[in-house]
């Protein structure tokens, strides 16, 4: 029971997390770029666009940074046994990613909010592109550790501890499955960024509110949607190279995503299966021939493993017990990160077309479509990590370690009932305020963060002054 | 050289360095009702430590993940020995970090209000707990063979351990005031002093006792020239030398943080079942190879850090004062 509730807090308390993440990581980087904009032409529409999605920025980075400090110190409260057994290699790159990463992301953010009026233009400039290297190099850090526990290297076990010893950072750092994941998220992340940045601009548009901002947003939306776009390609890209790192080291998770009982030669990939799982079978399976031999071996007519096979492996290598994931979940976790993240790229790439040459969208719900898209994108993130930790499951390090026995031995279920509570509880206040402040500032709109001149004067065209005012708490 | 001593020491650096630095976060906020009259005296405050109090939190995340790489075991017994007071030290964190964010992006009162009790809580109650955690550690815990802590958390409020979590609290309030002494311009930086001088009269009893009855050998000569620190701060701050009282705070804290660490040593988690159960340097740390790989980044990257962070500290050294605080957002 302690188990299962420290695993709930886990699930939500991460996906919470990445809720923020993936805005911050495309945010900090789209934010740095609007201001290199203005630096390089002073064009005066540039500076207001990066205070506009800077204060936005700013409000999304400040959850990221709570909610993570709660999983640095979750792996020690709730999973000792786990961090007694890895942590001679998990946490050399969590402790990298402390040094390295989080030290330059919070003391140049705090540079950059306050040092507007103080620094010189160009230092200042580095200061965001600083932070957003941070953010980025966080990401690398973390995920080779998370890929770690998915394709372990680098390692041998202790004899006399029976704890994971680390033999190669290199290994680590440089395993496939931390690469390839980091490609594959960071891309996600910009999916998502990109059509934050579109939705925003396009409820703007939708709600005519000052004619003033308009040319702005309608610059703003196809900025979202070129980012979206390149993203979507690279996501495409890298999802395949993780579907072939999955076939090769945990095809019993892409079996699972599959819903594929038995091994098959050139398996098809599956549209739409509705199974049995006590019975290890399906009942309807639409399927596309030949697509999942492909997308797991790069050959249409390659062989790709079944559960109840994989399941027979498992039991000769690891002893008796269930190594079957949950099929269900996962069966549509993967098309539903697949769909509703590709949604949201298709939409960028017909807002592309339909806003060429500076046209603009014809119908109201063209609009509401991007900004639906929006919470599409972060979905998406969110099925991509429920696929890979759930589909990990019953390991937490694959083939070494089960997540059964990672679990801390003295917490107690009522322990972990008030922590589980006490986390759900405050993460729902602070989704509620910071949706808030973010829709009072999205419709407060650019004058509220860079007021228009007075008057009807005219705006100059470029803004020179060094001393632009400073965000202040 | 024998890399899990250099280790303790490098840990023993980061928390030192947290202390002395969201030490005096921590003051700030919790002083906010004690030293503001108005709200633009608490944005002067909040806005004295805002550039900085996210990057000195990273000291904790660091120091944090440092022990997680190279002390594992002492790692996970501690995080998940002092489960509860760490859930209400994680919760603090979370709602102060939120606030100081936050508290001026709503337009009433009583939204600004509501944040401000957000900021005190979140920064007196980790002040509190850190040191209740910290004394509990050199006291020893029951702690079975297997590096599992079994002592109950209501055993957690020991007199000891409630004497260490009131001298945190109080040292960080008073570091904290002389921060803003030092830091700000106006009512605030007068009343900040004035908190000061007195509040003197409470932490140095509290820092002598402690010290008193956890001392031994070296750790005790630290702890005595911590005392001395704190003298020499209170002479400082009555003769209006801001800039010495807080270099006298910051010593007197870093060096608290020296004796609890000296007294620890060489043990990093004592057992109060049987001194044989204790983790200790030796067997709590990773294996060698780890600890060179972690060597080497420490010794690259700190001191970037402390470059950055202390250029950053140089480009904010300018006192806030009330008429630089900016009508409206
Ligand atoms: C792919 C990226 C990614 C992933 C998988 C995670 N994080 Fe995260 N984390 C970030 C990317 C990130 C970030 C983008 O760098 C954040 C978000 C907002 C921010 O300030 O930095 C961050 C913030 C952040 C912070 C606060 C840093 C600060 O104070 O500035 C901590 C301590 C962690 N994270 C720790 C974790 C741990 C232990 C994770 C594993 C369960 C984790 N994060 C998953
Ligand atoms: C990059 C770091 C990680 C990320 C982003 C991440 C993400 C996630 C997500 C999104 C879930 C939700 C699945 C669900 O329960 O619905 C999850 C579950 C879980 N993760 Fe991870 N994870 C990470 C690292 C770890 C680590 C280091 C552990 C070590 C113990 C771990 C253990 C678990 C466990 C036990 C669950 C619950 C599984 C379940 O409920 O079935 N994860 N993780
Ligand atoms: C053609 C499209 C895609 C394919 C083939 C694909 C494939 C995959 C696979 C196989 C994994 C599991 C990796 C593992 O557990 O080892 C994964 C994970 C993930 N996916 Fe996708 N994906 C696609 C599109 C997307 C989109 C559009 C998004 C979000 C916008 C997304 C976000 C994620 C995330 C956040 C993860 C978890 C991290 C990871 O393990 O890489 N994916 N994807």
């Amino acid at each position: 029971m302690a188990l299962d509730l420290a695993r709930w807090q886990f699930g939500i308390t991460t996906i919470y997390h990445f809720l923020f993440v993936p805005l911050t990581i495309g945010l900090s980087v789209i934010v740095a770029s609007l201001q290199t904009a203005w630096h390089r032409t002073g064009r005066t529409e540039y500076l207001r666009a990066t205070k506009f999605f800077g204060k936005l920025f700013l409000i999304n980075f400040a959850m990221g940074v709570v909610t993570g400090i709660v999983q640095e110190f979750q792996f020690g409260m709730n999973w000792s046994a786990y961090s007694t057994f890895v942590g001679d290699v998990f946490g050399a790159p969590l402790a990298m990613e402390a040094l390295l990463a989080f030290f330059l992301e919070s003391t140049f953010i705090g540079l950059w909010i306050f040092g507007w009026d103080k620094l010189p233009r160009r230092v200042h400039l580095a200061c965001i592109w600083a932070a957003a290297i941070g953010t980025n190099l966080s990401a690398y850090f973390i995920l080779a550790a998370n890929a770690w526990m998915r394709h372990p290297v680098g390692f041998e076990i202790d004899p006399t501890t029976g704890q994971a010893r680390l033999t190669s950072i290199w290994a680590v750092l440089s395993n496939d499955q931390a690469w390839s994941t980091y490609l594959h998220v960071v891309s996600a992340a910009f999916i998502a960024a990109g059509l934050f940045v579109a939705a925003v601009s396009a409820y703007k548009l939708l709600t005519r509110k000052d004619e003033r901002e308009h040319e702005l947003f309608r610059r703003t939306l196809r900025v979202g949607f070129v980012v979206t776009l390149v993203a979507g390609i690279v996501v495409t890209v890298s999802g395949d190279h993780q579907a072939k790192l999955m076939a090769q080291y945990e095809p019993m998770k892409l079996a699972a995503a599959e819903a594929l009982w038995d091994d098959e030669h050139a398996a098809g990939f599956s549209i739409f299966a509705v199974g049995d799982i006590q019975d290890g079978r399906n009942h309807v399976n639409v399927q596309v021939p030949g697509l999942l031999a492909f997308l797991a071996t790069g050959d249409f007519d390659g062989d790709v493993q079944g559960i109840n096979d994989i399941q027979e492996r498992l039991t000769a290598e690891f002893g008796p017990g269930s190594y079957i994931p949950n099929v269900g979940l996962l069966y549509w976790a993967f098309r539903m990160m697949m769909g509703l993240g590709l949604a949201g790229v298709a939409v960028s790439v017909v807002g592309l077309w339909l806003t060429r040459g500076g046209r603009l969208f014809r119908w109201d719900w063209q609009y509401r479509l991007v900004v639906a898209a929006l919470p599409a994108a972060l979905l998406a993130n969110i099925f991509g990590w429920i696929l890979t930790e759930m589909g990990r499951q019953p390991w937490t390090v694959v083939g070494e370690l089960l997540t059964a026995n990672s679990v801390s031995p003295g917490v107690s279920l009522t322990e972990v009932a008030i922590s589980l509570s006490a986390f759900t509880l405050i993460y729902a206040v602070l989704a509620v305020v910071e949706f808030g402040l973010l829709a009072k500032y999205v419709k407060a709109g650019t004058a509220a963060v860079m007021p228009y001149p007075e008057n009807d004067a005219a705006e100059p065209d470029r803004t020179d002054d060094d001393r632009v005012p400073a965000f202040v708490y | 050289m024998d890399l899990p001593l250099v280790w303790f020491l490098a840990i023993a650096v980061l928390w030192t360095g947290y202390f002395v630095l969201e030490g005096f976060d921590f003051g700030v906020g919790a002083l906010l009702p004690v030293l503001a009259r108005d709200d633009t005296d608490r944005r002067v405050m909040i806005n004295s430590i805002g550039p900085v109090w996210d990057g000195n939190e990273v000291w904790l995340i660091t120091a944090v993940g440092a022990t997680f790489a190279a002390f594992p075991a002492w790692y996970a017994s501690m995080l998940s020995g002092f489960y509860l007071p760490v859930l209400l030290i994680l919760l603090a964190l979370i709602g102060r970090g939120v606030a100081f964010e936050y508290r001026g992006k709503g337009d009433t009162a009583r939204w600004r209000a509501r944040w401000d009790t957000v900021i005190v809580l979140g920064s007196a109650i980790p002040a509190f707990l850190w040191g209740l955690i910290f004394a509990n550690l050199v006291r020893g815990l029951e702690m079975g063979a297997d590096h599992v802590v079994t002592a109950s958390v209501f055993a957690l409020f020991n007199g000891y351990a409630v004497l260490g979590g009131l001298l945190t609290l109080s040292l960080f309030l008073l570091h904290g005031a002389v921060f803003l002494a030092l830091k700000t311009d106006g009512p605030v930086r007068v009343r900040a002093r004035a908190f000061a001088g007195r509040s003197v009269l409470v932490v140095l009893p509290l820092l002598v006792a402690f010290v008193a009855w956890t001392g031994r050998g070296g750790a005790l000569a630290a702890g005595v020239v911590a005392v001395v620190a704190l003298v020499a701060g209170a002479v400082a701050i009555r003769r209006g030398r801001e800039g010495w009282a807080f270099t006298a705070t910051a010593v007197a804290v870093g060096l608290l943080s020296v004796t609890i660490f000296g007294t620890l040593f060489p043990e990093v988690l004592p057992s109060t079942t049987d001194p044989a159960f204790s983790l200790t340097i030796a067997n709590a740390a990773s294996a060698p190879y780890t600890l060179t790989v972690m060597s080497w980044v420490a010794l690259v990257f700190l001191p970037l850090v402390l470059g950055y962070q202390a250029w950053s500290y140089w480009v904010f050294r300018k006192r806030v004062g009330r008429d630089h605080i900016p009508a409206a957002h």
